[in-house]
């Protein structure tokens, strides 16, 4: 909560773990494929690709810090988008002009964005409200959203957008690539909420002890609430992203995200059973999975082996982490009771 | 002595264990006979459970032997434990909530006599024969979960039973049933003493056992301080042995004269728990409620704080109407609740003592949406301060602090709001006796600041100790008023069991 | 706290899910009375044997109080390697060899799933995310990425080989494959050793309580790593079953459906929790998922509206309980 942690906490911590294998990994590849891997060029693409499925992570960071976990990212950023394609291709065409189009366009973003806070507040009402048990909750609603998604546009993808609907996923700004700006910024806002604002305190306190933060008198319905529409916006917005990079909509798009998404909270050092994660583990674990897999990309190994590989990494994670949990657990059991 | 140690089905000599460099055990004798039946007395920390891990071979001692039924034995692990009799009773029961009575009180012997399949018949036969031999009647088919506490009880000392339980180590017995089970209770352990069956009594309150057992044993700081028939110890020498000084409590000073209705309880009301329920508290009054587990108090508690919805009734403060069955409007009107179970109900143990006094503030602390940190931590320090919280850092985790600081963090966290009523459960339960009075110190004190306690224990002298006046319960009902300055423990103690 | 659940509450879930089923069934019948034909019966079936026994080994996990989402990369992985096995040494060998291979396979993986989850105490749900990547990517990195439409003779021979068949006469086919016996068989297996060995018990007693099940000598680690290895081999027969009946090696099929099973598993009144869940319910769920998948058009309900569908009913299913619950919880106090 203070910034005043010592040098010894700072490198205990598991996010330094990470930072270290980020930086490994990037020492790595840019020595096995130096010219490739540091080209400009490769750099760019990189800062292009990761943002989608990076804000999808941060959405299941801040569910998974109360101890929940929300399995309709997908679902919704699909919805999203579909939802923005429709009215993008209905309401206007490529030959429109620019700035007729961009009217459309922002009415098509907040279009998105209403039916991610909108889903979001479905899951936050399941869970808060009817006590379904989040796994559960989102399964079935991401099944409902997709669902939607399928059912508006009979399973086929929706084409055919203004040009400028390539801003959001397609453009750079002072070199740098819109995606990873919005990325940014998503990262840094969740981060301010969750360290800096009394509703992040008790999100992250929630998924600490739910029982003792019922006896604390905290609104527990609404912050839950809060927490699924903050997690349906952030992915509203993955979903506008990979709409404009894919140049249409669809509802399958995106399928692996899901558990790509998990992977890289529980990577970030996200605990799953809340109380735990911060933004920067989070974003670490990002990076260290997008240098990893540009880097086999170069060295020319299939998408295939980078699922197994990124499958290895989580598991190796965890078995580093939880043997610091059990450390920590076998010097609590030898304090006497 | 040397026969005592001839005969006797548990003897431990010279027992010592040490946890990395902390001496949890300190060259400890015992011994248990057959069918004899011992309390092991002592406070938190003073080592009982360690004993108890021992004998049931979940921890090895570090120096010392181990002898059951005669059998030296160098290496022990629960299996071995329980293969020569040794069943221990948890507080929780270890019951399995979703199987039924008859799988649960034979599912250890099954394990024990290596069966590989299944037979429900002989599970039955099994259950049913522990059942008959205490005497009870539950339905074999129930599922654990649909069972009220006492019930689940007797299904585990039937499991013990069932596994041929020379000695059954009973952890905190009675804390969970009411006087008539209490007294069901005994039965069957004279029952089982008959029968050659050992008890052991880990308890910190004896009294309901002492008239069923042979032996005391008292613990204190990993020594054995005390050791004698149970005919020679009553509450108060028991007391003094396990706390190791008299702990003079001063008792409450009178009410303010004129001091005014601070809060108005009217006929709370909730169908299967309690009923009726009225009373007023002053400015700067203690209230004590008392009653045995099952009485209402708990719940009475709860609905106090809006945690349990009374389906009648009102709480007013200070002349306003608090909306009942909602936490949220109790704390706004400034009511403050400190639950029972410190470790699950009242602390985020693993977050920081910081946060866990702060979360009652944050509203109050945030500007433009931020929260001001260090003003957070200003305020938080300060209560930490006068309540003499020992802590090295306020960013620690609160559950690297001892009980009695713990009590005082969860305390900190509602006296930072400024509360007008609040109501504590239980204030001392599992915190070392030091700190039990200061806690008790620190409560005289915030009512002669004018605001008002209720105290919920089934703590005795701790009532006594803090308590203005003391309401009853029984069976969902408040039975009895009385003046906490002039009544006697032995006379509450007789009201409440009555 | 648990004195309020009523003995009979998640069997009626199971009666919940069987009712929706018999009202889907009138409702279809009503509207279309070709429906309700054997025709139609022998093709539900034959639909649910694969996701069945995928279910079966679903519930197990869940009873023992844990997660699995990789068995269905399992699945593929073992009945693809195993095919690409025998296709390289032995192509004409008997199918029931290869069936064991697949299962061996099977269990093999599912013991990796064991061994993290047992013996290093990792949270099951990351474990196996981790492992369907593992698997799927090793499968397709390192033993094949291509379809296989020519596999081992035998296996073909056994999917020709049925049950029953016929011709109705209305002039409607149907057939009964004899993978409707493994399912079968995967019943009464499974359901001898939950309800009639100690292993079984033990399975449910630490779904309802681990620390309990530890403290009275139940054999914690290895009764769990039994269930992932049961389920890997569940797994590895539901595999080859899957791309014999289908007469193709098909590497990316198959991995997907894990949501869709947990959620037929779920709703036949599983509980997350752990200690929970019953055959009977299981099946009743698959088969309500199945027929949503296969018929919903006959109740006037366009296929794109399956996901949806299915979706609510498990926001139903599993929402009114914990609803119930949840209230019944509110008015104990």
């Amino acid at each position: 909560m203070t910034d005043h942690a010592s040098t010894k906490t700072i490198t205990s911590a598991p996010e330094f773990r990470l930072l270290i294998i980020a930086v490994f990994v990037f020492g790595l590849m840019s020595v096995l494929s130096p010219d490739r891997f540091l080209s400009a060029q490769n750099l760019t693409s990189m800062a292009f690709q990761f943002p989608e499925f990076a804000i999808l992570a941060l959405a299941m960071t801040i569910t998974m810090l109360t101890g929940g976990i929300d399995l309709s990212v997908v679902g919704v950023a699909n919805l999203s988008a579909v939802v923005a394609a429709i009215i993008l291709t209905q309401f206007a065409d490529p030959a429109m002009p620019a700035s007729q189009s961009v009217i459309w366009l922002s009415f098509a973003i907040a279009a998105a964005l209403c039916i991610g806070a909108l889903a979001g507040l479905v899951n936050g009402c399941l869970v808060a409200f009817f006590g379904l048990p989040p796994i559960l909750a989102t399964l079935g609603s991401g099944l409902v959203f997709t669902g939607f998604a399928i059912a508006m546009t009979g399973g086929s993808a929706v084409m055919g957008f203004p040009d400028t609907v390539a801003v959001i996923g397609n453009a750079q700004v002072l070199g740098i690539p819109v995606p990873l700006i919005l990325f940014a910024l998503l990262a840094i806002v969740l981060h301010l909420i969750l360290t800096r604002t009394a509703f992040g305190l008790r999100v992250t306190m929630f998924g600490a002890n739910p029982l003792a933060a019922l006896y604390a008198a905290i609104d527990i319905n609404r912050m839950l609430i809060k927490v699924y529409v903050i997690a349906g916006l952030f992915s509203s917005v993955a979903g506008l992203i990979i709409m404009s990079r894919a140049n249409s909509a669809k509802a399958d798009y995106g399928s692996s995200y899901l558990l790509l998404a998990v992977l890289i909270a529980v990577l970030g050092g996200v605990n799953p059973y809340g109380g735990y994660g911060r933004v920067i583990g989070v974003v670490l674990a990002v990076l260290s999975m997008q240098f990893l897999s540009s880097g086999l990309n170069m060295l020319q190994v299939s998408n295939f082996a980078r699922e197994l590989i990124w499958g290895a990494l989580l598991i190796l994670v965890m078995v580093i982490n939880t043997h610091a949990v059990t450390a920590l657990r076998g010097s609590f059991a030898k304090t006497p009771k | 002595m040397s026969s005592d140690h001839d005969t006797a089905f548990i003897d431990l000599r010279a027992i010592t264990k040490r946890y990395a460099g902390v001496t949890a055990l300190d060259s400890v004798d015992f011994t248990v006979q057959p069918g004899e039946a011992v309390c092991l007395a002592g406070e938190n920390g003073s080592g009982k459970s360690t004993l108890i891990k021992i004998i049931s071979g979940v921890e090895p001692a570090t120096e010392g032997t181990v002898r059951i039924a005669g059998k030296e034995r160098p290496y022990l692990n629960p299996r071995i434990s329980a293969a020569a009799g040794v069943m221990v009773i948890f507080q929780d029961f270890s019951l399995f909530p979703n199987l039924s009575v008859a799988e649960n009180i034979a599912f250890a012997t099954q394990l024990s006599t290596h069966e590989r399949f299944f037979k429900s018949r002989a599970t039955r036969e099994i259950a049913r024969k522990a059942l008959d031999r205490i005497g009870v009647e539950i339905d074999l088919d129930a599922r654990v979960e649909t069972l009220p506490v006492a019930q689940k009880q007797l299904v585990a000392i039937c499991r013990a039973l069932a596994s041929q339980a020379q000695l059954i180590i009973m952890d905190e017995p009675t804390t969970a049933l009411t006087e008539k089970e209490v007294r069901r209770l005994q039965g069957i352990i004279r029952m089982l003493k008959d029968e050659g069956v050992a008890v052991i009594f880990v308890s910190h309150k004896l009294a309901e056992v002492l008239e069923v057992s042979e032996k005391v044993v008292v613990l204190r700081n990993g020594k054995k301080v005390a050791e004698g028939p149970a005919t020679d110890f009553d509450t108060q020498s028991l007391t003094y042995h396990m706390t190791g000084r008299d702990v003079p409590e001063v008792p409450p000073s009178e009410v303010m004269a004129g001091a005014e209705t601070l809060m108005h309880v009217e006929s709370l009301t909730k169908e299967g728990s309690f009923a009726d329920i009225s009373f007023d508290l002053k400015t700067g009054e203690v209230l004590g409620i008392t009653g045995l587990l099952g009485s209402g108090r708990t719940s009475v508690a709860k609905a106090l704080f809006g945690l349990v919805a009374p389906d009648a009734g009102s709480i007013t403060v200070e002349g306003k109407p608090v909306p009942t069955g909602d936490p949220q409007a109790a704390s706004m009107a400034r009511i403050g609740y400190v639950p029972e179970d410190r470790l699950t109900e009242g602390l985020f143990l693993s977050q920081s003592i910081l946060r866990n006094v702060a979360i009652g503030r944050l509203d109050a602390h945030t500007s433009g949406g931020f929260l001001n940190m260090a003003g957070l931590v200003d305020e938080a320090s300060d209560w930490l301060k006068r309540l003499k919280v020992k802590a090295p850092d306020v960013e620690a985790p609160v559950q690297s602090l001892s009980g009695g600081n713990q009590q005082r963090v969860a305390l900190a966290r509602w006296l930072s709001r400024a509360p007008r009523v609040l109501v504590l459960n239980g204030p001392s339960v599992g915190v070392d006796v030091g700190s039990k009075a200061d806690i008790h110190d620190i409560i005289r004190d915030l009512a002669s600041q004018g605001i008002g306690i209720i105290v919920i224990s089934d703590d005795l002298p701790e009532l006594l100790a803090t308590c203005h006046r003391i309401l009853v319960m029984r069976d969902g009902r408040i039975i009895d008023e009385l003046d906490g300055r002039s009544v006697t423990e032995d006379d509450l103690a007789h009201r409440l069991a009555s | 706290m648990t004195g309020w659940l009523p003995k009979d509450f998640w069997t009626r879930n199971e009666t919940l899910v069987a009712g929706v089923i018999a009202l889907f069934c009138i409702i279809a019948t009503l509207s279309d009375p070709r429906f309700f034909t054997i025709t139609t019966v022998s093709d539900l079936l034959r639909a649910s044997i694969v996701i069945g026994i995928l279910a079966v080994g679903a519930m197990l996990v869940l009873v023992s109080g844990g997660i699995d989402v990789s068995f269905t990369a399992i699945a593929v992985f073992a009945m693809y390697s195993s095919t690409v096995l025998f296709l390289a040494i032995w192509p004409d060998a008997p199918w029931p060899l290869i069936f064991a291979v697949s299962v061996a396979f099977g269990a093999f993986l599912g013991a990796f799933n064991g061994f993290f989850i047992a013996f290093l105490g990792l949270p099951t749900l990351i474990v196996t995310l981790g492992t369907l990547s593992i698997f799927r990517g090793f499968l397709l990195t390192f033993i094949g990425s291509q379809r296989i439409s020519d596999l081992p003779p035998d296996m073909r021979d056994f999917s020709r080989g049925v049950l029953a068949r016929g011709t109705t006469e209305a002039g409607n086919f149907y057939s009964i494959p004899w993978a409707a016996l493994a399912l079968v068989f995967v019943i009464v297996l499974t359901w001898f050793i939950l309800k009639k060995t100690m292993l079984g018990r033990s399975i449910y007693a630490i779904g309802g309580s681990v620390e309990s099940a530890r403290r009275i000598g139940i054999n914690v680690k290895w009764t769990q790593f039994f269930v992932y290895v049961y389920v890997g081999a569940l797994a590895g027969l539901a595999g080859i079953i899957h791309g014999s009946v289908g007469r193709m090696a098909d590497p990316f099929s198959l991995v997907g459906l894990e949501l869709s099973v947990i959620a037929a598993v779920v709703l036949g009144g599983a509980r997350l929790i752990g200690g929970y869940g019953t055959l009977t319910g299981t099946l009743l769920g698959v088969a309500l998922i199945v027929i949503v998948q296969n018929s919903l058009i006959v109740v006037g309900i366009p296929t794109t509206w399956q996901s949806v569908t299915i979706g609510i009913l498990i926001l139903l299913g599993t929402g009114v309980p914990a609803y119930r619950a949840k209230r019944a919880a509110a008015r104990a106090g």
